[in-house]
């Protein structure tokens, strides 16, 4: 009989039982929860008068309708102010744990749960979030969930699930100077497609992902969903221990022992067989732009943008040519002419200690571009802010031109005040380049944070390394 | 959920394929914390003839006359009859619960499409899928009797009208033991709670750190 991968070990160690048809019961260790997704969920609880299961395992916090400007003000749209102050109530009454949005450890969700060690490695993560799959990066079973099943986790603390296949996305080699986990990340996309990791959960290995931080692997398993996967893996290692290593929520004494011990065996077993497995080579993958509508429309930034004819089938032909209408480009221009009006650094992919200093580190006492009407770093929690701010990379940017903003989801999404005018082109760290997502009419370029950076320096993309 | 024996009502037709989701309730109302309040906003893009806002006063607003439900004979209907691939588009739950709270508790159309259909369930709203043919016969009756009502009885899987006119539908029987028993998923789940219980004591031993 061939091994085990990680996949299926956490799988096993969660199931609580199973039906004939192998849906299974599975066991939650830790839910997550933001104001979005969630207020429906406690109000069904209330009405059906049943308690959470097991509130511990509750983590909540504010992060996609926070303001980024002062926060004395509060929150000027009232239906967004409601969306906070109901999280507020719901996590007052029900006594959970709770980042409110003056606490200094609020931030986005996915930034925030492995910032305080409320992600370990071998944990079921979930939360009503795509991008859940964040948490996979620690050797954890992470996905997004929705409405009813957020009330389901809440009042059962288990989900009913069929078992994905397995697939392995080996990255092997090492990467070039001023190439990033996000390009890696965007190269893999480019390559399974938006759909291909549909049905699968996939795990990320080979050297060059073993030698990325756990930053760089947060960043990789975010993505995950926008390659198809609803969860993403990076095998227990090292650096995996001491980033978790006296994190506050995170075991101490005999128990760390023991708990280490146990996730050293977080692995997939050499002999384990994946129902599909794929291998880019490091060497080969050059700092990636996008220039469509969706994730894997994606290039090398010192390639030219594509034109319907380099496509085989009738699908993705008219595809590229409604992508290059909406974005206001033209077929064959080389990426690096394109002209941008806005920079985010931020979000849940891009908004990391390690993130921000990759940004700072490209400013070299450059400033924004004229063209560039506005420049946002937006941390992903508070602390990374102090962090930042402690390591003077806040004075780096603001000399720069750019804005030092306060900790949310910010324009990831444009649902709080920052958000992309009609026709406005944007730089940006996250992770979704769908029509309207930074705004109607916006159109959004997925980069890492350094191309973001060098991009707001010379006012159109550029490739970082000659920069 | 709401149990579904036997629902009586009148049946508002509303003639049309592939309505979507974003047709039924518009994107800018999901940032509402409850499951209900949707009904108001139902179909808004065609329901009133001025933009909507969430918070704002939609007695106020200008109705389209011309839309069937704004019609005084189906304000009450709690029957939706429609064309092919009804509920197509996002994930929103927000569609089914706009649907029950104006009043529905079915949907007959002649398909549905998957993510819609599955919640459907969730909140006790019956999606029946008869036949093209059938359907065409109902949105004729309608055309002819304003008043036109149908009972349906889910424990004989029927659709009936007052003229003797019956017809079967297909349900999943699951599903229907959920909907005439009135369980959730998470009652479901829960008659298993021991299991859950015994599960969580056996980890507590091996991993006694997830449950600090
Ligand atoms: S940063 Fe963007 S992608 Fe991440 S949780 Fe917030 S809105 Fe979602």
């Amino acid at each position: 009989m061939s091994g085990k991968t990680l996949y299926d070990k956490i799988w096993e160690q969660h199931v609580v039982r199973s039906e004939e048809d192998g849906t299974a019961l599975l066991y939650i260790d830790r839910h997550l929860v933001h104001e979005v997704t969630s207020p429906q969920a406690f109000e069904g609880l209330t009405l059906a008068n049943r308690q959470p299961w097991r509130t511990s395992s509750m983590v909540a916090v504010v992060d996609h309708n926070v303001p980024t400007t002062d926060r004395s003000a509060g929150i000027a749209d009232p239906v967004s102010r409601l969306q906070v102050e109901t999280l507020d109530k719901n996590a007052d009454s029900f006594k959970l744990q709770y980042f409110n949005i003056n606490d200094v450890r609020q931030g986005i969700v996915h930034v925030i749960g492995p910032e305080q060690g409320a992600t370990l490695p071998g944990m079921t993560v979930v939360c009503g979030d795509s991008h859940t799959a964040t948490h996979g990066a620690f050797g954890a079973l992470a996905f997004g969930i929705g409405t009813s099943e957020v009330e389901h986790v809440m009042a059962t603390q288990c989900l009913l699930q069929k078992k994905m296949k397995n697939m392995l996305v080996r990255v092997d080699g090492e990467l070039g100077v001023g190439v990033t986990a996000k390009d890696v990340v965007l190269a893999i996309i480019g390559k399974i497609g938006t759909a291909g990791g549909t049905g699968y959960t996939i795990e990320f290995g080979g050297s060059a992902i073993q030698s990325l931080s756990m930053e760089g692997r947060m960043t990789v398993c975010n993505m995950a969903i926008e390659g198809g996967a609803r969860a993403g893996l990076v095998a227990v290692d090292q650096t995996t221990i001491d980033y978790v290593k006296d994190r506050p929520m995170a075991p101490k004494g005999e128990q760390w022992d023991a708990a280490v011990a146990a996730w050293r065996e977080l692995t997939s077993d050499d002999d384990a067989v994946f129902d599909k497995v794929v291998v880019l080579d490091a060497a080969e993958i050059e700092p990636q732009v996008t220039w469509g509508t969706s994730p894997e429309m994606v290039t090398g930034v010192n390639s030219a943008v594509p034109a319907p004819a380099d496509f085989d089938d009738a699908v993705k032909q008219n595809a590229c040519s409604n992508a290059l209408k909406y974005m206001g480009i033209e077929a064959k221009a080389p990426m690096t002419s394109i002209q941008i009006d806005k920079v985010f650094i931020g979000s849940c992919t891009n908004s990391r200690i390690e993130d921000l200093r990759e940004a700072a580190s490209v400013i070299k006492g450059r400033r924004v571009a004229n063209n560039v009407k506005l420049a946002l770093v937006v941390p992903g929690s508070g602390l990374v802010k102090k962090q930042a701010e402690q390591e003077g990379l806040d004075k780096l940017f603001i000399d720069a031109g750019f804005e030092w903003r306060e900790p949310g989801c910010s324009m990831c999404l444009a649902m709080n005040a920052d958000r992309l005018e009609p026709g406005e082109r944007c730089a940006s760290t996250s992770n979704r380049n769908f029509e309207g997502r930074q705004g109607a009419g916006g159109r959004t370029h997925l980069v890492s944070p350094a191309m973001a950076s060098a991009a707001a320096l010379a006012g159109h993309f550029v490739d970082v390394r000659s920069f | 959920m709401k149990a579904f024996t036997q629902v009586s009502g009148i049946v508002a037709p509303l003639d049309r394929s592939n309505v979507d989701t974003d047709a039924i309730i518009p994107k800018q109302y999901l940032k509402s914390i409850k499951r209900s309040g949707f009904g108001v906003t139902l179909f808004d893009d065609w329901r009133y003839l001025d933009p909507g806002e969430p918070g704002q006063d939609h007695a106020k607003r200008r109705v389209n006359p011309e839309f069937v439900l704004n019609q005084p004979n189906y304000q009450s209907a709690n029957i939706l009859l429609a064309r092919e691939n009804f509920g197509c588009g996002s994930s929103r739950e927000h569609a089914v619960w706009a649907l029950d709270d104006f009043g529905f508790r079915a949907v007959i159309a002649p398909s549905f499409a998957d993510i819609f259909f599955n919640n459907s369930f969730k909140s006790g709203l019956l999606p029946i899928a008869l036949s093209a043919e059938v359907v065409d016969t109902l949105f004729k009756r309608c055309a002819e009797d304003a008043q036109y009502s149908l009972t349906i009885d889910l424990a004989a899987q029927t659709v009936s009208d007052t003229q003797g006119w019956t017809q079967q539908f297909d349900i999943d029987p699951f599903r229907k033991h959920c909907l005439l028993n009135g369980l959730d998923d998470i009652g479901l789940t829960l008659q298993h709670s021991d299991a859950i219980k015994a599960y969580e004591a056996q980890r507590a031993k091996t991993a006694p750190w997830l449950f600090a």
